[in-house]
């Protein structure tokens, strides 16, 4: 009895341990919520499922991967958030460009389309190896065609493409239209200027500055040197293109001293010394002003000069040229050899920043070209020498060497099957500049970055000597402090000077007594 | 950029302006094959085209079992016939950087001429004229290896190190994240570690060493050395070096599709912190 009693003790203690030993495992941590018996129940059933060798050996981690997946369970709760990336935004925007046209009349069609044939050109760029990608040249291809019809363009070309540093532009050149005004924003400045004018008139006069700066070389009109052209650009085909303002020489003139990249906004101020006058989208035009001069070549022949000029002022340049009919080609071996057989179609932008030269003696409102031209004869005795650039059509031969590199490299594109092969033209001065030319077809475009080559290395300008705080004259200047000898010298002088005086007038009294 | 995805990779970098003709790519593609086989690559790289004034070179890489010691670079004008180019010694490097200037010429034996005067031991009489000649070979050689010091980059994973210092291709690379391949820190300068070292125990600890054994491109000096963009319809990542203006990189996020290209005038751009 006592025995069974005992057992049956002994039995209950451990029962009641043993559950003790249960609550306490179950008991939930205060930090995880988990709890041990828990634990060990899955851990034992993974070891169960798994019968891993030496298990012994590996429990630790076994443990700590169940530990890992409770933990992951709760994470996966929580609810993924789709991301949109780029790619998905762009081809929204993009499919507008693959979208059917609606009905067009086939007499359209004939006519001969503002349109260039982009996958033509793309195929000679390629050979000659240039290139934006097939793919990226048919969308390229779309986004004109967009371009054409939206804005009713006359005639329309890929210009090429200039890299920034976070995003491309995509350029496109169009002719300029008859009728067509741009809000010029000279005006809007002067309104500006109007208005800050008022304001101030109700603050506190501040002293005035007696800079006085050069006047100012006046703007191009539109369809005319610089601004012969219109440019659109674009970040990306399909998204929406934008009209670039119109170049004024002080941008062309700053933008030859200043060295940037690209950012890709057209909004973004330009950053520099000397300071450039007008935001990114000004920056662009200018050096799209730039390239196109310096790089925009076709063969010999192609383009005649127009008719109306040559008769009255021959020292005036040429400014319009037409296509010559008669036109037949030049060979391309001939073509890849010299450049006497290759000739500019852009006027050369001068010194003074623009196509024309313009006499800035001439009194402001007279601003016109004739005007300024018909006084240039008049030959005022400091009229300055006016600047003359090389005229239109002329050889690239003839171009100037820079930094000891000659300014252009030619070629042959294929050396195996050169008798179907273009000439290709490199551009050394605007890297990334090139034109081919093939039978009757040439074209140009510019891919790079939007910058002259440099030579050795930029040298920033140097800013200009500080201006003098006041005219230095005699009664600022300072004097050494007379000796007491030459005081009393001085003192002498004047006593003199005063008896001198007093005698003089004694005397003219008494004259003027003997007058009356 | 490999030479077995070269047709591909070339239009993904083709934004840049500068591409390959079909007659080349085509010459590429025969006369690569035929230089793994000949010099006993593991694989073939082609490394980009230097643009001379009168011929361009076209440059190959071979790799051999270590992906960055086992280097060799040729060259060759037609895409045909390969030469190979001289290792870039301390010596070579010095001599080419005082005496080559301007744009490569495309002459591989064109000397380029240095007179240094020297004044020895204070008296101006005594001058001494030494004049260091360095053909355009060497040269050539000395741009190909700065250029792949520099601005060579790959992306984070695509290479590990096994304990034995061997690097190698990782075949399990799987390519970036769309979030991870915006951002400079995934990409490697592919060449020795420099700044590592400096770097403090709180920065080393999150490091893999396996992985993260190459410098990082957001380090590079100047901040914004390097632009970044989404292209070819914002699918590819393309990466441009502002310190070698030529060199382009892209990567096709999610896949383990990189590789770079150099085509440009083999010159640095020095006036790199006046444009930024």
């Amino acid at each position: 009895m006592d025995t069974t009693d005992g057992n049956q003790d002994k039995s209950e203690e451990r029962l009641l341990s043993a559950a003790s030993l249960k609550t306490f495992m179950m008991k939930a941590s205060t930090e995880s919520n988990l709890n041990l018996y828990d634990h060990l129940t899955c851990l034992l059933i993974k070891v169960m499922d798994e019968q891993p060798q030496n298990v012994v050996d590996v429990i630790e981690d076994m443990s700590r991967d169940v530990k890992q997946v409770c933990f992951e369970d709760n994470r996966s709760t929580l609810r993924d958030l789709p991301q949109t990336t780029a790619a998905e935004l762009l081809a929204e925007q993009q499919r507008l460009l693959f979208s059917q046209p609606e009905e067009t009349d086939q007499e359209e069609e004939l006519m001969e389309t503002p349109l260039p044939n982009v996958s033509e050109i793309g195929f000679y760029m390629e050979q000659a190896g240039v290139g934006l990608g097939r793919e990226e040249m048919q969308r390229v291809f779309l986004a004109l065609k967009q371009l054409v019809d939206s804005q009713a363009l006359l005639c329309c070309r890929l210009w090429g493409k200039i890299l920034g540093t976070e995003s491309s532009y995509i350029v496109a050149e169009a002719e300029y239209r008859e009728g067509e005004e741009e809000q010029s924003t000279e005006e809007v400045a002067e309104e500006e200027e109007r208005k800050a004018d008022v304001r101030e008139n109700e603050m506190d006069p501040l002293p005035h500055s007696t800079y006085k700066a050069l006047p100012a070389v006046p703007k191009e009109a539109l369809g005319t040197g610089a601004n012969k052209f219109l440019y659109y650009v674009c970040k990306e085909p399909g998204l929406p293109w934008v009209k670039l303002p119109s170049v004024s020489p002080a941008q062309i003139t700053a933008a030859r001293l200043i060295r940037k990249f690209f950012t890709g906004r057209l909004d973004t101020t330009v950053v520099s010394y000397p300071p450039f006058p007008g935001n990114e989208a000004n920056y662009l035009r200018a050096q799209i002003a730039r390239i196109s001069a310096g790089t925009q070549v076709s063969p010999q022949g192609f383009f005649q000069a127009g008719e109306e000029e040559g008769d009255e002022e021959d020292e005036a340049p040429r400014d319009s040229y037409e296509m010559n009919p008669d036109f037949e080609g030049v060979a391309v071996a001939e073509m890849a050899e010299s450049l006497s057989t290759w000739v500019h179609h852009v006027q050369h932008i001068l010194q003074q920043g623009r196509c024309t030269w313009v006499n800035l003696a001439v009194k402001p409102g007279e601003d016109s070209n004739e005007e300024g031209e018909a006084e240039e004869k008049e030959e005022e005795p400091d009229e300055p020498e006016p600047e003359v650039g090389p005229p239109l059509l002329t050889p690239l031969s003839q171009d100037a060497e820079m930094f000891n590199t000659p300014p252009w490299t030619s070629k042959v594109s294929s050396t195996l099957t050169s008798q179907h092969a273009v000439a290709v033209l490199r551009s050394n001065l605007w890297p990334g500049a090139h034109a081919y030319a093939c039978g009757k077809k040439f074209e140009n475009i510019y891919v790079g970055w939007g910058l002259k080559h440099a030579g050795e290395g930029y040298i920033p300008a140097v800013p200009p000597l500080a201006q003098r705080e006041y005219p230095s004259g005699p009664d600022i200047t300072e004097a050494l402090d007379p000796s007491v000898e030459e005081e009393q010298v001085l003192k002498e002088a004047l006593e003199e000077q005063q008896a001198d005086k007093e005698e003089m007038e004694d005397s003219d009294e008494q004259e003027e007594e003997d007058d009356d | 950029m490999d030479s077995n995805s070269l047709y591909y990779s070339l239009e993904l970098v083709a934004g840049s302006g500068s591409t390959l003709n079909v007659e080349q790519r085509t010459a590429l593609q025969t006369s690569l094959v035929i230089l793994k086989k000949n010099y006993k690559f593991r694989r073939v790289l082609f490394w980009g085209k230097i643009l001379g004034l009168k011929e361009d070179y076209f440059i190959a890489q071979g790799r051999g079992e270590d992906e960055m010691q086992d280097k060799k670079t040729l060259y060759s004008f037609n895409c045909m016939d390969w030469l190979l180019l001289p290792p870039a010694t301390d010596s070579m490097i010095e001599e080419v950087s005082k005496s080559a200037k301007g744009r490569f010429v495309g002459d591989p034996s064109y000397v380029y001429e240095h007179f240094e005067i020297r004044r020895q031991g204070g008296r101006d009489d005594a001058l001494q004229k030494e004049e260091i000649k360095v053909n355009e070979e060497s040269r050539l050689a000395v741009t190909v290896h700065q250029i792949d010091k520099e601005a060579s980059v790959v992306p984070r994973g695509a290479f590990i190190k096994s304990p034995h210092g061997l690097v190698q291709v990782n075949r399990s690379f799987g390519g970036l994240s769309h979030a991870e391949a915006g951002k400079l820190d995934n990409f490697f300068h592919f060449s020795e570690a420099k700044n590592l070292k400096k770097k403090s125990i709180l920065e080393m600890s999150d490091l893999n060493p396996a992985i993260d054994f190459l410098d990082v491109l957001s380090d590079d000096i100047p901040k914004g050395s390097w632009s970044l963009q989404l292209e070819c319809a914002s699918r590819v990542l393309v990466l441009r070096s502002l310190l070698w203006l030529g060199l382009t990189f892209y990567h096709v996020p999610m896949t383990p599709q990189h590789g770079y290209i150099y085509i440009g005038d083999g010159t640095k751009n020095l006036d790199l912190p006046f444009m930024l």
